[in-house]
């Protein structure tokens, strides 16, 4: 059975915000308070959100169990995978070769007080978006599930 | 002295919606106030400087852990005292 269409309206509204702000704590781990993990629970909680408001039918059709099993393997494949990089560019295991390259994340930190560089950091941002993808992925298979074993009329 | 008085007003909306959770009968209106207790106690994590912890708190306590409950409640029903259970 569905919520009430205020709680529908509510949820609907509120998600886009929700995802946003849930994206931009994950990219800016490296700069601001919060990370990967915070993140990926922000984004979590804008599913549940869905999933809290709408019946169990609608999303057994929209919301697909694989998928978001298949985000969680892609966070840690992506996590361990940079972690290993580092090993075949004769660096220790989880050694920053991204750092200073001039690449991607590869700007050097300048000295002094400065308003902070997105495109700073080395590997760290990319491990804060592999912890995103494995628990947004874990934290929505999780409530997804619990979701599915009580259906009888949720 | 300003933070010492926002202090207060929190640490006593947290005792009052603890004990309202212990108070109420409905089941639902227990969740709700579950979820002002995590709204609550991220906010004093935010006056103590860890905004890294409120985060956290705010999304999983407030956000995840009642979004479980709504949803165990859902899957029940009501019965009332007049039904003789």
């Amino acid at each position: 059975m569905n919520m009430s269409s205020l709680v529908r309206t509510g949820a609907g509204i509120l998600m886009p915000f929700l995802l946003v702000f849930g994206f931009y704590i994950v990219l800016h781990g490296h700069l601001t308070p919060g990370g990967g993990f915070q993140g990926g629970a922000v984004i979590a909680t804008a599913f549940v959100l869905l999933m809290v408001a709408y019946s169990y039918e609608i999303i057994w059709e929209r919301i697909s169990l694989e998928f978001l099993k298949n985000t969680e393997t892609l966070g840690l494949m992506l996590f361990i995978l940079t972690a290993l990089i580092a090993l075949v560019a004769g660096l220790a295991f989880f050694g920053n070769w991204l750092l200073g390259a001039g690449g991607l994340f590869g700007t050097p930190v300048s000295y002094g007080i400065n308003p902070g560089d997105l495109n700073t950091g080395g590997v760290i941002p990319i491990l804060n978006i592999a912890v995103g993808l494995d628990v947004l992925g874990a934290m929505s298979v999780i409530i997804l599930t619990m979701l599915f074993a009580v259906r009888r009329d949720a | 002295m300003i933070g010492m008085v926002i202090q207060v007003l929190t640490l006593s909306g947290l005792i009052l919606s603890a004990g309202l959770v212990w108070y109420f009968r409905d089941l639902l209106s227990a969740a709700i106030s579950f979820g002002v207790f995590s709204f609550l106690l991220s906010m004093e994590v935010l006056f103590l400087q860890a905004p890294d912890v409120a985060i956290a708190e705010a999304s999983i306590g407030a956000g995840l852990t009642t979004a479980v409950f709504i949803i165990a409640i859902r899957a029940t029903q009501k019965v009332t005292e007049a039904d003789g259970e």
